[in-house]
């Protein structure tokens, strides 16, 4: 008994010490940290960057200078993070692109590249038609899809782009052609939704938040939300969860993150620091002022759901014929 | 809505502090080379994120306000325009500046600005809705046809003959293909530089093609007209010719701040666009078509009205749908959501008074901006005292500066210098430069909405006449262009006709 107490004490210890060893993390910078933003400025990825910036500014007392470093379809931004020196004076929001980028050919860079630091935002797509559309459910529309290939068009973002993704995967999934829904590339969410209300294309998919005010106002029907759970804001909108029998879901999400190769002692003090910013108050008043829900994840499942999204949306981006 | 509620809302001490220091902020961004309206608003964004909605909202509108405007004073006194909406009539500015009255260029372009924005905001506020209606309209199709509608312009401004014009067109559209293709995302004329993904940008343009060619022009030349100071006449004077020359132009302000409006309206357009098709719109129907770009105030007084016109119409499609007209709008509503505001046609009626407030601030700004426009223009002008061979190439670091800060690269200042040369070649070929810059401005539009048409009839080109806002503006800009082709026969035959002998361009 008393041996077996004797190990279970050493062995506390010694965990103990490892992780002392490992990590104190109480680093803390002590100038001006650079807080790379890789879209333009009062986007989704821009909002909640600048204000995870100025919480952290506020906690650690240097500045955090948010620079929108856009391009490229995110290749300058995401470059930026990559490149800088890994010592804690350059993080940036990493976003969903990072893990299709490389798959079309546009960068070398991968997740590999980075080293997340904690999860900020997860925006699900959407499955968009207009008011006078004949399709009422998303079934109707993936029958008429299947029925006659080529002849629908959608749109949302640039060809490979994250929307179109969604729309080529959804496909893919319940056994259609990825181009049943002919895709038709846009400068982004709001020339895509322009063209939806103006009768250029017949369904849109862009985030179920850039679509909301036009939801709300009428003008276009939402007929699904490619997540587990409802939204919040639009609660009697039914997600592909519910609906598909291959429960296909996809969001984009926002990170933030350093280079690869920050170290460890500075990786956990910026996870330590972020998660305690996420559990205020403040933070969920901000989430809830974008009707968005707070997410939160540790460093290691954030790793392992970016190793897991690469090889997801490869797939999707190689079903649809655009891997390079 | 409570008019007093409205009143009391736009008077609030606050928001007038914030509309004066956001009109002088616009005025500084907007005269700098280099500095547009856009990043005017872009470098506010952080600071809106600590202001209510409606004070947010006020900046934005005072920012754009006055930059637009003040784009028009680099323009006049050095040729640089500070925005690409003040390129189309940057000659004629320019030409009266050196003609010894700066300061009356100025204020006419500041009283056409201040009319044209008050037109501009009373059909915003009067019939927002219904022109958002005539905006849902617009598909890929209707877009690319205003959009060649803004090209054919080019041909109309500037003193030059058509074929000129035409070259000048020409080579901006072929700078515009740098980049990535917008519509299957392959790097075009990149050669592996990845900051020349985004193609070129109009900021570096402008700054290279008329700042550093002028600049080179003026460095083969002993003229003390073009080296020495300028001449400034006195406050008070031009004050009285620049309302002179706007009152005496009632109909030119009313028609373009109508047109502007309605321009600015449409997605894709913008003010850049409303003041091209306004400034040909006043060539083509003025009984001097001859005097335009030398100097001429016609033409000003339109460009300058519709510009600050389209400003207010670029808000109807963002405030009654959500999406935004141009990329200040883009901005203004990533702002709103943040403060938890939706646009959309709800936001009528449940945030009425900070959509009435938007329309006061717009009012106040407009308002404000004639005293801080007037000390703009003093402080510009205090500057000429400076020998020109001095002051030019001082702002034009200071530009090239704004052009690194844009990209963060040194590629930017190549860029300028490249540019730079290709304009001094151009003007010493008597090619105007102002066509080249709207052509880098639509380039981009023109083949984005063309492809996309494209793929959505799968190749079909009947498709461009399938709708019938469509059509209607197809068969206007090939009627034109028609027009323009036979003129250019013409003129290339050797029977050039009298209005549009060529001017020395200098």
């Amino acid at each position: 008994m008393k041996t077996l107490l004797t190990t279970a004490a050493s062995a506390a210890v010694l965990a103990l010490s490892a992780v002392a060893a490992q990590a104190q993390c109480d680093w803390k910078p002590e100038r001006a940290v650079t807080y790379i933003v890789p879209w333009g400025a009062g986007g989704g990825t821009d909002a909640n960057s600048r204000m995870v910036a100025s919480m952290l500014e506020r906690k650690w007392g240097v500045p955090f200078n948010v620079v929108n470093r856009t391009g490229g379809n995110g290749v300058t931004g995401h470059s930026a993070i990559a490149n800088a020196e890994p010592d804690g004076y350059t993080i940036g929001a990493a976003t969903v692109e990072i893990n299709t980028m490389h798959w079309v050919g546009l960068t070398d860079l991968t997740y590999e590249d980075i080293t997340p630091l904690a999860l900020v935002d997860i925006v699900p797509a959407s499955v968009l038609v207009r008011k006078d559309s004949p399709f009422e459910s998303l079934q109707d529309l993936l029958d008429h899809a299947r029925e006659n290939p080529g002849e629908l068009t959608a749109s949302g973002t640039s060809q490979g782009g994250i929307w179109h993704l969604a729309l080529a995967g959804m496909l893919n999934a319940e056994g259609l052609a990825p181009d049943a829904i002919r895709w038709i590339p846009s400068q982004g969410a709001a020339p895509a939704l322009q063209e939806l209300i103006a009768g250029g294309v017949d369904v849109a998919t862009p985030a179920l938040s850039e679509g909301k005010s036009l939801v709300e106002s009428g003008e276009v029907r939402a007929l699904a939300y490619m997540h587990d759970t409802r939204m919040e804001a639009l609660p009697d909108v039914p997600t592909t969860k519910e609906l598909l029998d291959s429960g296909w879901t996809l969001a984009a999400w926002i990170t933030v993150s350093g280079p690869a190769g920050l170290p460890e002692e500075i990786a956990c003090s910026y996870e330590a620091a972020l998660s305690e910013l996420f559990a205020t108050e403040e933070w969920a008043e901000f989430k809830a002022s974008r009707g968005a829900d707070v997410v939160s994840m540790s460093r290691e499942e954030l790793a392992e759901m970016l190793r897991t999204s690469n090889v997801a949306l490869g797939e999707t981006i190689e079903a649809i014929g655009l891997a390079k | 809505m409570d008019i007093a509620a409205i009143l009391a809302a736009v008077l609030a001490p606050k928001l007038v502090v914030t509309v004066v220091v956001c009109t002088f902020y616009g005025a500084f961004v907007g005269a700098m080379p280099g500095l547009t309206a856009t990043m005017a608003v872009a470098l506010l964004v952080p600071f809106t994120y600590f202001m209510d909605p409606a004070q947010a909202v006020a900046a934005i509108v005072a920012t754009t306000t006055t930059a637009i405007f003040a784009g028009d004073i680099s323009g006049a006194l050095l040729r640089m325009p500070g925005t690409p909406a003040s390129a189309a009539y940057v000659e004629d500015s320019y030409a009266m500046a050196r003609g010894g009255r700066p300061r009356t260029a100025l204020f006419v372009s500041l009283f056409a600005a201040c009319i044209g924005g008050i037109i501009g905001v009373a059909i915003l506020s009067a019939a927002a809705p219904q022109l958002a209606r005539v905006a849902a309209r617009f598909s890929s199709d209707e877009m690319f046809w205003l959009a060649c509608l803004g090209l054919s312009c080019a041909v109309f401004v500037g003193g030059a003959s058509v074929p000129r014009n035409f070259a000048s067109l020409f080579i901006g559209l072929a700078i515009a293909t740098v980049g990535i293709d917008v519509a299957v995302g392959h790097p075009r004329f990149t050669f592996g530089i990845n900051d020349l993904l985004d193609g070129i940008s109009f900021i570096p343009a402008m700054i290279g093609m008329f700042a550093v060619a002028e600049l080179l022009r003026n460095a083969e030349t002993r003229d003390p007209v073009r080296l020495g100071r300028l001449k400034v006449e006195g406050l008070g004077k031009a004050v009285a010719a620049g309302w002179r020359e706007v009152r005496g132009r009632k109909i030119n302000v009313a028609r373009s701040g109508i047109a502007g409006t309605v321009i600015g309206s449409l997605p894709g357009a913008g003010a850049d666009v409303a003041a091209w098709i306004c400034y040909a719109i006043s060539r083509r129907f003025s009984r001097t078509p001859e005097r335009f770009g030398k100097g001429h105030t016609e033409g000003m007084i339109d460009g300058g009205a519709a510009n600050n016109a389209a400003l207010a119409g670029a808000w109807t499609p963002a405030l009654v749908f959500g999406i935004p007209g141009d990329s200040v709008t883009a901005i203004a509503i990533g702002v709103l959501l943040m403060k938890g505001l939706t646009p959309g046609p709800q936001i009528f009626s449940t945030d009425a008074l900070l959509v009435y407030t938007l329309f006061g601030s717009f009012f106040l700004a407009n308002l404000v901006m004639l005293l801080s426009g007037t000390l703009a223009i003093l402080a510009a002008t205090f500057l000429l005292r400076a020998p020109r061979s001095v002051l030019m190439p001082s702002v034009l670091i200071l530009s090239m500066l704004g052009a690194y800060a844009i990209l963060g690269s040194t590629t930017a200042i190549w860029i300028v210098l490249a540019l730079g040369l290709l304009g001094y070649l151009m003007s010493h070929a008597e090619i105007p430069i102002a066509p080249a810059i709207l052509g880098i401005v639509l380039g981009q539009v023109v083949e984005d909405n063309f492809m996309v048409s494209m793929m959505k009839a799968q190749g079909d080109l009947s498709g461009f006449f399938a709708r019938e806002t469509a059509a209607f503006l197809g068969v206007a800009t090939i009627l034109i262009w028609g027009l323009l082709l036979v003129r250019a026969g013409l003129e290339l035959a050797g029977r050039r006709p009298a209005a549009s002998s060529r001017e020395t361009n200098t």
